[in-house]
């Protein structure tokens, strides 16, 4: 048992020291508070590459990609046809358990850094991140230039909620790095995953994760988890409230 | 001044939220009207999606048709057999239509029913309005004296009943059936219907103009108190917050918009109304027919923690 131990430990160990470059970084907020007067922030990912003895010394040009996933859920997009003369929706497709905001930041464009058969594997850049669709009973992802699918990121894309940025990490030095997070005013709550992939010469040799999240405090939580959770008493104070405004006009503009 | 709202989760301007319900509580204060029909509309321009707006709507509704049923209320301009019996009707009514509500946004064609329920509903009201005013305003200039009221096949309906206040003796079959149907379209498109209530309980039931605006009130009040109750209990979708700023400009706003209305002719209240309606039907409908700029939309189904 304790040699079965031992091996493990060394195995990771050696596992560890083959790896040969270690990515060290940090997010200048790990807790987004959603306040009345948030309009939306901007988050600042460092972070830097460290060499050890084993790193090849001919190894100079990093490349990274960074990938910044929100909480996930289940989408529908529809599509509006002409019908009896109107515009109505007809056909749709279910996209289950994808990222409600998905933003992909790069040093170089995404597809210099690294060959397509590496990309697709790596899920680097908007085309080759994952989608699951629901189609008619099976769950796949679709080809890339699928209508429902360029759709979904065009949209999701307008509101912000979805970005590639191929040249938003800047590299201070050759293994110091920084890359701005934009987070838009409509930006879903909830916990935002971070990874961080590390490129030399096409080749992926690393990455490591990171999170926040983004919390509604005070007022805005509390009426939010109200109004799902104590539906009727939500109700109820807001007939309340109702009641209450009415009459107060009705007694400051009183004429007699 | 930016304000986070907590369920339509979006950050809007409090000014012109709160300037957008003082335009629309002028024009139903003007016109003795909830204004539904205007602020659902101007929400969703504003970025709110069309289910929020709906249900955001009613209870802001129910604050000002409260104030203004009671200073009718003081003026005895009320009728509270009329006003239950409606009642009766309306608060079957408000429960099909969250009912209807809740299934037609599971089947992705919400937005298409509240748009197509506004441009018929609208169209029609307002060209009939819009018409009746015009000839109304023609009688006057004659100096011809308006047509005589006569009894229509309604009066011959049984289960009658005396609304001593009304002054009229009446079958409860219509009274009813008025009350579900405004209840329940009042549900699904976030308007209380007065707009339509008024002149179906002055040409149809003949109830005198004395108590038509107060009884009609009552009605709106609580189809639409109900209307808030059930789609906070069921659809989670009332934003207070919105609610209350809007409830703030609405009231504000009506004040200023009953003088206002005092200073102006009948029949050329009921031309402007009928072409305020009319434009905002035909609004809808244009969208409606010509292509959308773009054909496809996202609904998240909710955020999984």
């Amino acid at each position: 048992m304790r040699r079965m131990l031992l091996a493990i430990v060394l195995v990771l160990l050696l596992g560890g020291a083959a790896r040969a470059e270690r990515l060290i970084v940090s997010v200048s907020n790990h807790r987004v508070t959603v306040t009345p007067n948030y309009s939306g922030e901007e988050l600042v990912l460092f972070g830097s590459v460290e060499k050890d003895t084993t790193t090849p010394a001919d190894r100079t040009a990093y490349d990274l990609v960074v990938t910044v996933m929100g909480p996930r859920a289940d989408m529908v997009t529809r599509r509006k046809e002409r019908t009896f003369g109107i515009w109505i929706n007809t056909d749709y497709r279910q996209f289950l358990q994808v990222p409600s905001y998905l933003a992909l930041f790069a040093n170089r464009p995404l597809d210099a850094i690294t060959s397509p058969e590496i990309a697709r594997r790596q899920q680097i850049g908007l085309n080759n991140v994952l989608l699951t669709q629901r189609v008619s009973g099976d769950f796949a992802d679709v080809v890339p230039n699928d209508a429902f699918r360029s759709a979904f990121i065009r949209l999701r894309t307008q509101r912000g909620l979805y970005r590639e940025d191929g040249s938003a990490v800047t590299f201070l030095t050759p293994t110091l790095f920084r890359t701005g997070i934009p987070l838009p005013a409509e930006v879903p709550i909830g916990t935002y995953e971070i990874e961080i992939k590390l490129f030399a010469n096409g080749a992926f040799i690393g990455k490591t994760e990171t999170a926040f999240e983004i919390v509604k405090v005070g007022f805005e939580q509390f009426v939010a988890t109200t109004a799902r959770q104590n539906g009727l008493i939500y109700g109820l104070a807001t007939v309340a409230m109702a009641l209450m405004t009415g009459w107060m006009a009705s007694i400051v503009f009183r004429k007699d | 001044m930016q304000l986070y709202l907590p369920i339509a989760d979006l950050p809007v301007n409090v000014f012109l939220v709160l300037a957008m319900g003082a335009a629309v509580g002028f024009v139903s204060g003007m016109f003795g009207i909830g204004g539904g029909f205007l602020m659902t509309p101007l929400l969703i321009f504003i970025g709110i999606t069309p289910a929020v707006a709906v249900a955001s709507v009613a209870s802001h509704i129910a604050a000002s048709s409260f104030s203004g049923a009671l200073s009718y209320w003081r003026r005895r301009a009320i009728d509270p057999a009329l006003a239950s019996v409606l009642l009766c009707g309306g608060v079957t009514g408000t429960t099909l239509g969250v009912w209807t509500f809740t299934q037609l946004r599971a089947l992705g064609q919400l937005d298409l029913m509240i748009a197509l329920s506004y441009v018929v509903l609208l169209t029609t009201v307002g060209s009939l309005m819009f018409s009746e005013g015009l000839r109304a305003l023609m009688r006057t200039r004659r100096g011809a004296l308006p047509p005589r009221r006569t009894h229509n096949w309604i009066h011959g309906l049984p289960l009658k009943m005396r609304f001593k206040r009304s002054k009229i003796y009446l079958s409860v079959i219509p009274v009813v059936i008025v009350g579900i149907v405004i209840g329940f379209i009042g549900a699904i498109m976030g308007i209380g219907g007065g707009f339509i209530l008024v002149p179906i309980m002055i040409y149809l039931l003949r109830v005198p103009t004395s108590t038509v605006i107060g009884t009609s009130m009552v009605l709106t009040v609580v189809t639409m108190l109900f209307a808030t109750m059930l789609h906070a209990a069921t659809n989670h979708l009332v934003d207070a917050v919105l609610a209350l700023i809007l409830m703030v400009g609405g009231v504000t706003g009506a004040q200023f918009g009953a003088r206002a209305g005092q200073k102006i002719r009948g029949e050329q209240l009921r031309l402007l109304l009928g072409l305020l309606i009319l434009s905002v039907g035909i609004r809808f409908a244009i969208e409606l027919v010509i292509q959308p700029s773009d054909l496809f939309t996202i609904r998240e189904l909710g955020v999984s923690r």
